[in-house]
């Protein structure tokens, strides 16, 4: 990795991190892209084990998906929550995620589109 | 893409009226089935969206349209008009409260929401652990831009101009103490970033430390060009591995990418950041006994002046800020003065981040803007008391706040404010305590926690404490009297003017301020020997009704004390002198014979 040298050198990196996350999204091959929040409250309540299980259950399954760890939302009475964000679609934060719902979530969100239960709206205002 | 045409989300959380929702739910449902639509429109339960007060609200997606006041009697125009004929009820739609507009895009719709997300914009969004995700959400933009646009006294205006305040507990203006510490001539300077979280059920810093290690690491290098420190410090506590583990990572990877360390960004800035591990002493939260023990030596707090500003960190001029104080820096400096001093009240401004704990039904952390009311963070966004129960009392600013009650609910909550109240802002901790919960033993609880935690050096915080807690466990054991009250009350006051450092200072708090709003509960557990809320053990007695008991034996089984007697098929009774109130009994008995006096 070659240093930052100038304020210019970082937006320009900035913008190649976006195009190629947009280039992802834009290809032949759109991917799914998940959110495991795996803060100290997310971990504590079983997200190491639903991040496991999805990357191990999309991989079997055939689904081209991309899943992260995160931070914690502030959502702790609903941990473990995961964000699912199908292609060209806004995001869905899905709460009280065990492995049962997780397969629900690929079966019928991931697969169909169809919504389930336990899912948390946006309920803030951001920067 | 998806297999139905519509889907309806009706949210279903605890906050708005809980009833209506599952009816409303219920009629959508119908309605549906009533069409023969049910494989063409999915009705979805999902939690709350924020916009409490205007619930029950219902969302039809795709087009995303937001319908506020739903009654249940509502859903079948909603399923005739917009699911069938595709034309939404306009009397239905999101509107803008005064004027009547409505409010089409989402993003309209949001400024309506009660939470406000500055501190926590990234946390849960980004990957913590790659610095590519940050720089993408914008992270060390302030940098560069204070770094190549501004000096450092043009930066510290900034931060003296947008109001910030710390976040810590006190309150103290930021720019104001940066300024102090940018002028304190000296070869060495540091950035000292307080992130010893130890109030109990208070959890914000961590979750920013393990969601957006970033946005600290930036503000202390902003912090570092203004006052003119190459190094940056982060006391962090070891109970907190994984933010740490995400922190080490974090400064890593920013070094890596020339961000931190020599010559930032070319712009011959040189600063780098160190990690310094606390046991999780409370009191070294407080900022001289952090230093100390950053030194080496016991976590114990010195006499102020001299402040941290003049002689800090080995002797040498220290600006110590806490995780969310710096989390707010960098959207100040890309967004400026102005934007942040619109948010809040007069005197407090922008947003606080609070752990929501307790009685309440979401747990969890909350960012609202100050002078939001404790109405509106424990009802709406908090979704209400647990169980349905009465609201009896808020702590906030943990063992060292007070707490709030029902008088207290319209309030809007910033820091002078809750000083009025006989409170305090502290670092964020919202305890909700329900009718159920004895505030005696609040008191003695966090008491408990303050005597545990004192570090012993001045003697009206080590000795005083003690004996303020041996007298609450007096008055909850029943052998308190009327004068054990009076002595509560100055040996606090003594202990609050006495003391050496904020720990001492504010352990009284709890103490005043129960006895202040619930001075009832205190005379009951003295005159009548007896705890309202039917917590204090010792002064509770299990009875067995005579006339309900069928004398099933079962209650006299189940007594680990065999402390009940009497003849099958006979009204049973509790030798109270043997009886360890354990309530074995009470959960035994069919008959609802036992109660609690």
């Amino acid at each position: 990795m070659e240093t930052i040298k100038s304020p210019a050198d970082l937006r320009k990196l900035r913008e190649e991190i976006l195009e190629r996350a947009n280039r992802k999204e834009n290809g032949t091959k759109q991917k799914v892209r998940i959110r495991v929040h795996s803060g100290t409250s997310g971990l504590a309540s079983g997200a190491k084990d639903i991040y496991e299980f999805l990357v191990h259950e999309l991989g079997k399954r055939n689904i081209d998906a991309v899943v992260i760890k995160t931070g914690d939302m502030g959502y702790c009475f609903a941990e473990p929550t995961i964000e699912v964000t199908l292609p060209g679609q806004q995001p869905f934060v899905f709460g009280y995620v065990d492995r049962v719902k997780a397969d629900e979530i690929i079966e019928k969100y991931i697969k169909n589109g169809e919504l389930t239960e336990g899912i948390l709206p946006v309920n803030y205002q951001t920067i | 893409m998806s297999k139905y045409r519509m889907q309806i989300l009706v949210c279903t959380g605890t906050s708005c009226s809980a009833k209506e929702n599952e009816d409303l739910y219920d009629n959508l449902c119908l309605e549906t089935e009533a069409f023969a639509l049910e494989n063409e429109i999915k009705v979805v339960k999902t939690g709350c969206f924020g916009l409490c007060g205007s619930g029950p609200i219902v969302k039809i997606m795709p087009g995303e349209v937001i319908y506020t006041n739903v009654t249940p009697g509502d859903a079948a125009e909603i399923v005739t008009e917009h699911v069938l004929k595709g034309r939404p009820v306009e009397r239905l739609l999101c509107r803008e409260e005064h004027t009547g507009r409505i409010l089409a895009t989402e993003q309209e719709v949001a400024r309506h929401r009660k939470q406000l997300r500055i501190v926590l914009r990234n946390c849960g969004i980004i990957d913590p652990e790659n610095i590519e995700e940050a720089i993408a959400a914008g992270a060390y933009e302030a940098l560069g831009k204070v770094l190549t646009e501004m000096t450092p006294e043009g930066a510290i205006k900034i931060i003296r101009d947008s109001g910030l305040r710390g976040r810590g507990g006190g309150g103290f203006p930021t720019g104001l103490k940066w300024e102090i510490a940018s002028r304190n001539k000296s070869d060495e300077k540091y950035v000292v970033c307080n992130a010893d979280e130890g109030d109990p059920g208070a959890f914000m810093d961590r979750s920013v430390l393990e969601g957006d290690p970033h946005a600290v690491l930036e503000a202390m290098a902003v912090c570092g060009y203004c006052i003119g420190a190459a190094t940056g410090l982060i006391y962090i506590r070891a109970e907190y591995p994984l933010a740490v583990a995400r922190l080490i990572t974090a400064i890593n990877q920013a070094r890596e990418y020339g961000l931190l360390g020599k010559n930032i960004m070319g712009t011959g800035f040189s600063f780098d950041i160190e990690i310094r591990y606390g046991a999780g002493a409370f009191v070294c939260g407080e900022e001289t006994a952090l230093i100390h023990s950053m030194e080496g030596l016991r976590g114990e707090p010195t006499v102020k002046p001299p402040f941290p500003a003049e002689s800090g960190f080995r002797g040498k001029p220290s600006n110590v800020n806490n995780v969310e104080t710096f989390a707010c820096i960098s959207p100040i400096i890309l967004k400026g003065a102005e934007w942040f001093s619109n948010i809040g009240t007069e005197k407090s401004k922008g947003t606080k981040v609070f752990a929501l704990a307790g009685k309440i039904n979401n747990v969890g952390l909350i960012e609202v803007p100050m002078g939001t009311t404790l109405r509106e963070v424990i009802y709406e966004i908090g979704g209400g008391i647990r169980n349905g129960k009465k609201f009896k009392a808020a702590q906030t600013g943990g063992p060292s706040g007070g707490c709030l009650t029902e008088k207290h609910l319209d309030i809007p909550i910033d820091f002078d404010n809750l000083l009025a109240a006989g409170s305090m802002m502290g670092s964020g901790g919202l305890i909700v305590m329900d009718e159920d919960d004895c505030m005696v033993s609040v008191a003695k609880f966090f008491l408990e926690f303050t005597v545990e935690e004192s570090c012993g050096k001045c003697a009206p915080c080590r000795i005083g404490n003690k004996r303020l807690h041996e007298l609450l466990e007096h008055i909850t054991n029943g052998k308190g009297t009327m004068a054990d009250l009076e002595r509560l009350k100055n040996m606090s006051l003594v202990i609050k003017d006495t003391s050496l450092c904020g720990l001492g200072q504010s352990s009284p708090n709890p103490v005043l301020s129960t006895l202040e709003n619930f001075r009832d509960e205190y005379e009951a557990h003295v005159m009548a020997k007896k705890c309202p809320a039917g917590q204090c053990r010792s002064l509770m007695e299990y009875f067995i009704i005579e006339a309900n008991c069928v004398g099933c034996t079962a209650c006299a089984r189940v007594c680990p004390v065999n402390a009940i007697s009497g003849e099958r098929k006979e009204p049973h009774v509790i030798n109270q002198e043997i009886c360890i109130k354990c309530g074995a009994c009470k959960e035994k008995c069919k008959f609802d014979a036992i109660i609690i006096q």
